[in-house]
């Protein structure tokens, strides 16, 4: 117990307010994330929730995503959220170079999100395959064809925390989802 | 050192013929047989060397001798020594005589050398599929065979996956996956419950299959070296390293003092991400939201200082055929440094947290027990056969770079979640000191950071690495300058059946903590 006071006493706010270079308007995370929570009121009522699928990714996407939720980057203060069901998201997350063994996964999960939803990709691999572009076991139907094409794309081979937080925040910025 | 040849003697003596063994590097020893005493050699090797299966895979040689080759990795502690089997199998009967029975770290290999060669496992006890699922992919259809051409559709054989099951009054099934809660990969966990105890756990992977073996072949070697930081990401150093270290064994390649320091560096500071993201996920999932939130801070300081150093959260780009791309200077040492000691001093902190808090104790003390006999029948290996009392890790037994480092072998005795969890935290202190140690070294050297590597020579050797999680493998022919076969292990392979046996008597909600105390890769094992 005074092990955890301590630390929390001393080791005080760990959240970073740093600035972002890819949004000129609103440089400030802080800045951006107001904003973005006045575009989620209007469209969600409360907040953005997400829901990620792996299909086929090594894990280092899986691994910055995490990320995004510890005391560091703490993404849950501009109300996003990632949650435990389909059931519960707004919008689907998809890493990975799309395995055939998980095409109908990624289709049930998404079909299982109540709308209005959108998808978002993450990661090289769930662009065009990445390293596994012409692999053999690639599904030959892309995300767009299973659960409709992603609105965002975020590049990287893994993205930073820093670079999914930013192209989130200044999508959703800049371009409110269109209800689906 | 013993002479490795007395055990060729002794399994000549066995009736084995012996065609030929090639010695080409000091740590590794090939011996040809004939395919009809391929068994009794596996058997006979298993026992003498007291080694598990540590890899069994194939190759398609129809082109130069019409003919598969299969092969069988052994580790020899006593020699130092990599023991490996090959037989040729005659392309017009594809089968060998399945080991599965008599080794079981033998089973999951042959069912994986059945799926993508076609070679039939003679008496296997169990012939499903591992990553070619039956929903989507037809029976004879052979990836990795040299014939086999992508492409585009292919008609499944229609037959669904077969679960074991468990019948009785009262027993019921939870089916979970393969999309599961958290953020992780996919995989499909089959639990039969009496009441709250799990009487059986069944776990079907595959899902994360992108045909990794396949998109290998005909790469160029700087490609692949690439390929191997991708195949499971939370070791992408590791994987890169065992690529890497294989070619400079066929090659001959003497890397230089400078590279393997800064190599080993990037393997101890991807043990301690990955160690701290294990501590703090076993603290998440028991509900301890402080320690976890606490780890999770550790891990994230450990990426940031590995961009510092090499430009990359995950240590990607880092090595080369020969050593590594770039040499670290002085400033960035002192960084290193610096950053190591204040972490260490944190984990200290978080080792308190979680040791003295007894809600947590009493979570993890006597959970997910893997006994110390089933974990060496199932040929667990790495961090979780250590914390059930198996004495193994590759930087003992060839010590090369961490010779002279006094490296202490961490191991724990009960095997439950407890256990693993110390193993980790003795594994940081022990990895902290031994950055520490080799940035020392590190300092007062001069000179290249890579071998001068003008042209890949044909041949094939094993390359090795005791990565954060265990042993990673990689066995790789090259020919025209070209990948023309790679075998790749990851330990995840041989530790997921000991996961299912590990949560046995359990109840289904301990599962995530016992899951998270193996932290296994679904990427490294689906390939």
């Amino acid at each position: 117990m005074w092990t955890i006071l301590k630390n929390s006493f001393f080791k005080g706010l760990l959240t970073e307010k740093r600035v972002l270079p890819d949004i000129p308007p609103c440089p400030e995370i802080e800045g951006v994330g107001r904003e973005l929570k006045k575009t989620i009121l209007s469209l969600y009522g409360r907040s953005l929730h997400l829901r990620e699928v792996d299909t086929g990714s090594c894990g280092a996407c899986e691994s910055e995503i995490v990320a995004l939720s510890n005391p560091i980057y703490d993404i849950q203060r501009f109300g996003i959220d990632f949650v435990a069901s389909p059931r519960h998201a707004d919008a689907l997350v998809v890493t990975g170079a799309l395995s055939r063994n998980m095409v109908l996964a990624l289709k049930k999960t998404y079909d299982a999100m109540p709308g209005p939803k959108f998808v978002i990709t993450v990661g090289d691999c769930a662009m065009d395959g990445g390293a596994f572009g012409d692999s053999y076991y690639r599904a030959r139907q892309g995300v767009q064809d299973i659960v409709g094409g992603a609105i965002l794309h975020i590049p990287g081979c893994p993205p930073s925390p820093e670079q999914i937080l930013s192209a989130l925040l200044g999508f959703l910025q800049t371009r409110p989802p269109k209800e689906r | 050192m013993k002479i490795f040849s007395g055990v060729i003697e002794e399994l000549r003596a066995q009736g084995v013929e012996i065609l030929e063994v090639l010695e080409s590097h000091p740590q590794e020893a090939v011996i040809r047989i004939k395919t009809e005493d391929f068994h009794r050699a596996c058997l006979f090797m298993h026992k003498r060397l007291s080694s598990a299966v540590m890899a069994m895979f194939a190759a398609d040689e129809r082109k130069a001798k019409n003919a598969f080759e299969i092969f069988c990795v052994f580790l020899s502690r006593e020699f130092q020594k990599w023991c490996i089997l090959a037989a040729d199998i005659p392309q017009d009967r594809p089968a060998f005589p399945s080991l599965a029975r008599d080794i079981h770290s033998a089973s999951f290999f042959e069912r994986e050398i059945r799926e993508m060669f076609g070679l039939e496992p003679e008496g296997h006890p169990d012939k499903r599929r591992l990553h070619l699922h039956d929903e989507v992919w037809p029976n004879g259809l052979f990836p990795l065979r040299k014939d086999f051409v992508v492409f585009g559709p292919v008609a499944p054989n229609g037959a669904a996956y077969c679960f074991n099951r468990v019948l009785g009054e009262g027993i019921f099934e939870v089916p979970v996956g393969p999309v599961h809660a958290g953020i992780i990969g996919p995989g499909h966990f089959r639990f039969s419950a009496a009441g709250e105890p799990i009487v059986n756990l069944e776990i079907r992977l595959g899902f994360t299959h992108r045909g990794v073996e396949k998109v290998f072949e005909h790469k160029t070697l700087d490609e692949a070296v690439r390929m191997a930081e991708c195949v499971a990401g939370d070791t992408a150093f590791g994987h890169s390293w065992a690529f890497c270290q294989a070619i400079e064994k066929a090659s001959a390649l003497k890397v230089p003092a400078r590279a393997l320091y800064e190599r080993a560096i990037c393997l101890e500071l991807e043990r301690l991400y990955n160690h701290f993201a294990g501590i703090g996920g076993i603290a998440l999932d028991v509900g301890f939201s402080f320690a976890a939130q606490f780890a999770s801070v550790l891990k994230e300081r450990v990426l940031r200082l590995n961009q510092r150093l090499t430009g990359s959260r995950y240590l990607k780009g880092v090595n080369r055929i020969g050593g590594v791309r770039r040499g670290f200077s002085r400033q960035d040492i002192q960084a290193l440094l610096c950053e190591i000691l204040s972490i260490s001093g944190d984990h200290k902190e978080l080792k308190q947290m979680l040791l003295t808090s007894v809600s947590f104790m009493d979570r993890v003390d006597e959970t997910g027990v893997l006994r110390q006999k089933t974990a060496r029948d199932l040929g667990v290996v790495g961090l979780a056969a250590r914390a059930s009392g198996v004495a193994m890790d590759l930087r003992k037994v060839f010590p090369d770079v961490y010779a002279g480092s006094d490296f202490r072998l961490i191991t724990q005795e009960r095997g439950d979640v407890l256990s693993r969890l110390r193993v980790r935290m003795e594994e940081v202190e022990e990895s902290a000191r031994l950055i520490i140690y080799f940035a020392d070294r590190l300092a007062d050297l001069a000179g290249a950071v890579a071998a001068n590597f003008p042209l890949a020579a044909a041949g094939c050797a094993l390359g090795a690495v005791e990565a954060w999680r265990g042993p990673v493998l990689y066995w790789v022919k090259v020919a025209d300058g070209q990948v023309d076969r790679c075998k790749v292990v990851d330990p995840s392979f041989h530790n997921w059946p000991g996961l299912a046996f590990a949560v046995l008597g359990n109840i289904i909600p301990d599962f995530p903590v016992c899951n998270k105390s193996f932290d296994l890769s679904y990427a490294g094992n689906d390939l």
